[in-house]
């Protein structure tokens, strides 16, 4: 399993290292960009062979695409949240990143909906079977990545990247990208990073980290280099070393932002307790609410599931594989000789709610859920995941205890 | 690593029905073959333009021919029980835990317990012990089929026996033309005289007959860290990245589908996980 | 030919009797040999024993018209044979015959009931490894009549749309216009 640590996020993307890589301890080297500095950024990306992808409105929505401009990030709009609610706001300021998530996320452009996984052709000798018209990654600059969703692309990297020696378009995908990380300083009404640890100050794992202000005389950024690759960008941009007041005014909108939280989970021994919940009746509560509809595993940043399909030409003698997003919410996901071994929405709720946040532990060593609240969001009827949560400890703790009736000793090593 | 991602070429060398639905085949490499595997490990079969599906190794380990033991129920099942000789087979693998896991120490009792078809995946792990004399103190096959016409491998027992193996074979429905015992393969379990404190089990059959046979073997004092059972749901990668084979915290095409009975009995015992 | 307690410890059903239960239940014993395609009784007939089998194998069968004889059961080495005597009317439900040369211990019903009438502590503990039995075959018959062994059914599975509709592939379905 690969285990993220330090500046893993852009290994491979080259570049020369720059002087003193950040992340070296006690050498954090922060600097000041001006707001119109985000177009020199966007043309140090264009030049590096990037296209940059990033949040606009579209629509009623801010959504992630390619970005021909920094122009076109939505300076000066917010978002209102709640359970089953989105709705565009006007800023009081110029923010380009005074939002929350958006429907979409990340995961669209490193694991895309649909793709094709090989094809083949049968000849005599056999199966000719090759990567088909999968192309070599084009290389991606993700700008303005929340620090939820920068822990929400490590999560995807631990279940995608596969063993060590296992190439796989993901994996090459991956190593394309460039993120330029952007600090949360306005959480959202259906935000919780906090109590997943995620946000709102960023982990390591970025090419480049900034922190927006817009409260003081001048809108600019607080930015650093998290990797060689960022740091080369960084020195073809309009920066000059940040004052202590400035990096401290940082400092203090990101610190502050843990506490404007719009919701909040108990994770401390959430695995335990959800293993010890399996017969909970809150899921026939939530299960009532349920529509079984997938919006939430299709709005999740780490929902990784998939399917494939296999199809010929008429011929027969060329075959392809697709792979298409799934949702553990279909009742075919669990088709198992016959028939769905998950037929209730009681079940399909359970396996989603328990994978996210529980058992995920066990199958790929972190929490599947960083508290970006899109599935609170998106959900048509507004199914409250931090509201089930507590309501499934308020159970589990009436019924004496977190763990009681657990399923007893911790696996082992895994094969 | 080959064979992971993409499928390559084996070539159907043989054919043997082995009951009216149930066909083993016998792969040998057309190119660049997969990695070895272990008794217990499956790999995904594909027939070319219907699909894939997940298989275990029913022959030996050791050899570079692939042997699978494949009964007709679906399109691809159904395509691969009709595949000839020189026909070619696309294979990914091989996947997943073997009965390696159950670390049967030399000089216990090797017990396998098998129900249907689920003979299959004991075959390589009874053909690696019989090829081992004086590994195991004994070697006990149990198998249970639904009729005499539903046996697989039925030629070989007489063979297993020659070689050291004491093998009973029970059957659900029979006529006085069986000479053989008729009942639930938990009965065999009965008069097999277990060591319970030397014996390592190894099951596989239909989900509800491992359970029932696991709970069988606790009464009569394995205990479950010695009884190993091969699970299934629907694996579809075999790589741990679609997602559709989970159990619980298991993701069976990578923890399983050789599992312990000490972690699989409360995931088996809660509806729909 | 008669039965010494030592023999009859060594069957199954004696685990857990005391020395003097043992004496008691020896001194009613018989200890039998029963030869290869021998009948014992036939469905129908006066349920009056309880065999003890030792080694071999017993068939239970069923005659049906037009049909060969149908096995129900095989019993073996530590089974009891002849359950049927327990309830009322005592006869037995199907018959028995000797698929592999056996030998037994065979008791008599009257003498099994007499002696528990007459020791209820032994009958108790008689009775108790009967019910044992009789459960056993009970749940060993409701495994077989799940056939568990046969084929699935055979359907595809794209033939099962979900309950209330099924996810949009692609991201969450959006408020007004589409990314």
């Amino acid at each position: 399993m690969t285990v993220l640590t330090g500046n893993g996020g852009a290994a491979g993307n080259g570049g020369a290292a720059g002087n003193g890589g950040a992340g070296v301890a006690g050498q954090r080297r922060r600097f000041e960009l001006p707001a119109a500095g985000l177009e020199d950024l966007h043309r140090a990306l264009v030049s590096a062979g990037y296209q940059v992808i990033g949040p606009r409105v579209t629509g009623d929505a801010i959504t992630l695409g390619e970005l021909t401009s920094a122009s076109e990030l939505p300076f000066g709009w917010g978002v209102s949240l709640s359970p089953g609610g989105y709705r565009l706001r006007k800023r009081d300021d110029a923010a380009a990143f005074g939002h929350s998530a958006g429907p979409g996320s990340w995961k669209q452009f490193l694991h895309p909906p649909r793709e094709q996984l090989w094809s083949a052709t049968r000849g005599t000798d056999g199966l000719a079977v090759g990567p088909g018209a999968v192309q070599e990654p084009r290389k991606l600059a993700f700008l303005g990545v929340r620090p939820c969703d920068l822990r929400a692309i490590q999560v995807l990297d631990r279940v995608l990247r596969g063993a060590a020696g296992r190439d796989c378009a993901y994996s090459r995908r991956r190593a394309a990208v460039f993120i330029i990380v952007v600090n949360c300083t306005e959480p959202g009404e259906t935000c919780f990073c906090a109590s997943m640890a995620t946000g709102p100050e960023s982990g390591p794992g970025y090419d480049l980290l900034m922190t927006e202000l817009t409260a003081g005389p001048d809108h600019s950024f607080v930015i650093e280099a998290g990797s060689p690759g960022g740091q080369e960008i960084l020195t073809r941009l309009p920066v000059r070393p940040a004052d202590p007041g400035v990096t401290e005014r940082a400092d203090t909108a990101v610190a502050g932002a843990a506490d404007r939280m719009g919701r909040s989970m108990q994770t401390d021994g959430l695995p335990g307790m959800l293993a010890a919940s399996r017969h909970a009746q809150r899921w026939e509560d939530v299960a009532s609410r349920c529509l079984t509809c997938g919006n939430c595993t299709m709005a999740c940043p780490t929902c990784f599931c998939t399917t494939v399909e296999d199809v010929t030409d008429l011929s027969g003698e060329h075959a392809e594989r697709w792979q298409n997003w799934s949702s553990c919410f279909e009742l075919d996901f669990s088709y198992l000789h016959g028939g769905p071994v998950r037929s209730s929405g009681v079940s399909r709720y359970r396996q989603w709610l328990t994978h996210k946040l529980g058992t995920w532990h066990d199958q790929f060593g972190s929490s599947g859920c960083v508290g970006c609240g899109r599935c609170i969001v998106w959900c048509p009827v507004g199914i409250d995941l931090t509201e089930e949560v507590a309501a499934l400890w308020a159970e589990r703790n009436a019924a004496g205890g977190p763990t009681a009736g657990s399923e007893g000793p911790e696996r082992g090593e895994r094969g | 690593m080959t064979g992971f991602r993409y499928p390559v070429s084996y070539r159907v060398s043989s054919r043997q029905e082995e009951t009216h639905d149930t066909v083993t085949i016998t792969l040998e490499p057309a190119g660049e073959p997969i990695a070895a595997f272990r008794p217990g490990q499956f790999t995904m079969l594909y027939s070319f333009g219907v699909g894939e599906i997940p298989i275990s190794v029913s022959g030996p380990p050791g050899v570079p021919t692939l042997t699978h033991t494949i009964r007709a129920v679906g399109a691809v099942s159904a395509a691969l029980c009709a595949a000839q000789p020189g026909q070619v087979i696309g294979v990914r693998g091989p996947f997943g835990t073997s009965w390696d896991h159950a670390e049967a120490a030399a000089n216990r009792d090797l017990l396998l317990v098998a129900g249907g078809i689920g003979l299959a995946p004991l075959r390589p792990a009874l053909l690696e012990a019989l090829a081992q004399p004086g590994r195991y103190r004994r070697i006990i096959m149990l198998a249970g089929a639904r009729s005499a016409a539903e046996l697989v491998f039925a030629a070989e027992y007489g063979r297993w026996r020659e070689r050291g193996a004491e093998v009973a074979i029970t059957v659900d429905k029979a006529d006085a033309s069986w000479p053989g015992q008729v009942g639930v393969v938990t009965q065999l379990i009965g008069r097999a005289h277990l060591d319970p404190a030397r014996t390592t089990a190894l099951i596989c059959g239909p989900e509800v007959m491992m359970r029932i046979t696991a709970r069988t073997l606790t009464a009569a004092g394995l205990p479950p860290a010695s009884i190993w059972i091969s699970l299934e749901r629907n694996m579809q990668c075999g790589t741990a990245e679609c997602g559709h084979c989970q159990l619980g915290p298991l993701l069976l095409c990578r923890d399983g589908p050789v599992v312990n009975f000490g972690l699989a009995e409360p995931l088996l015992t809660v509806r729909e996980l | 030919m008669s039965v010494t307690s030592t023999e009859l410890a060594s069957h199954r059903f004696a685990a857990g009797l005391t020395a003097p239960q043992l004496d008691r239940l020896a001194a009613i014993a018989a200890s039998v040999e029963l030869a290869a395609d021998t009948r014992l009784f036939d469905e129908g007939g006066q349920a009056a024993s309880l065999w003890l089998i030792r080694s071999g194998r017993i068939a239970l069968d069923l005659h049906v018209p037009g049909r060969d004889r149908l096995i129900v059961e095989t019993l073996g080495p530590g089974d009891e044979l002849g359950l049927s005597w327990l309830v009322s009317p005592p006869r037995w439900q199907f018959g028995a015959v000797v698929q592999l040369a056996a030998s037994a211990f065979e008791l008599t019903a009257a003498a099994v009931t007499s002696l528990c009438e007459s020791d209820h502590e032994l009958g108790y503990q008689v009775t108790r490894r009967l019910l044992d039995t009789a459960i056993g075959r009970l749940q060993a018959a409701r495994i077989r009549i799940l056939d568990l062994y046969a084929a699935p059914p055979r359907a595809t599975p794209s033939s099962g749309a979900p309950a209330r509709g099924g996810p949009a592939r692609g991201g969450p379905a959006l408020p007004g216009g589409s990314p």
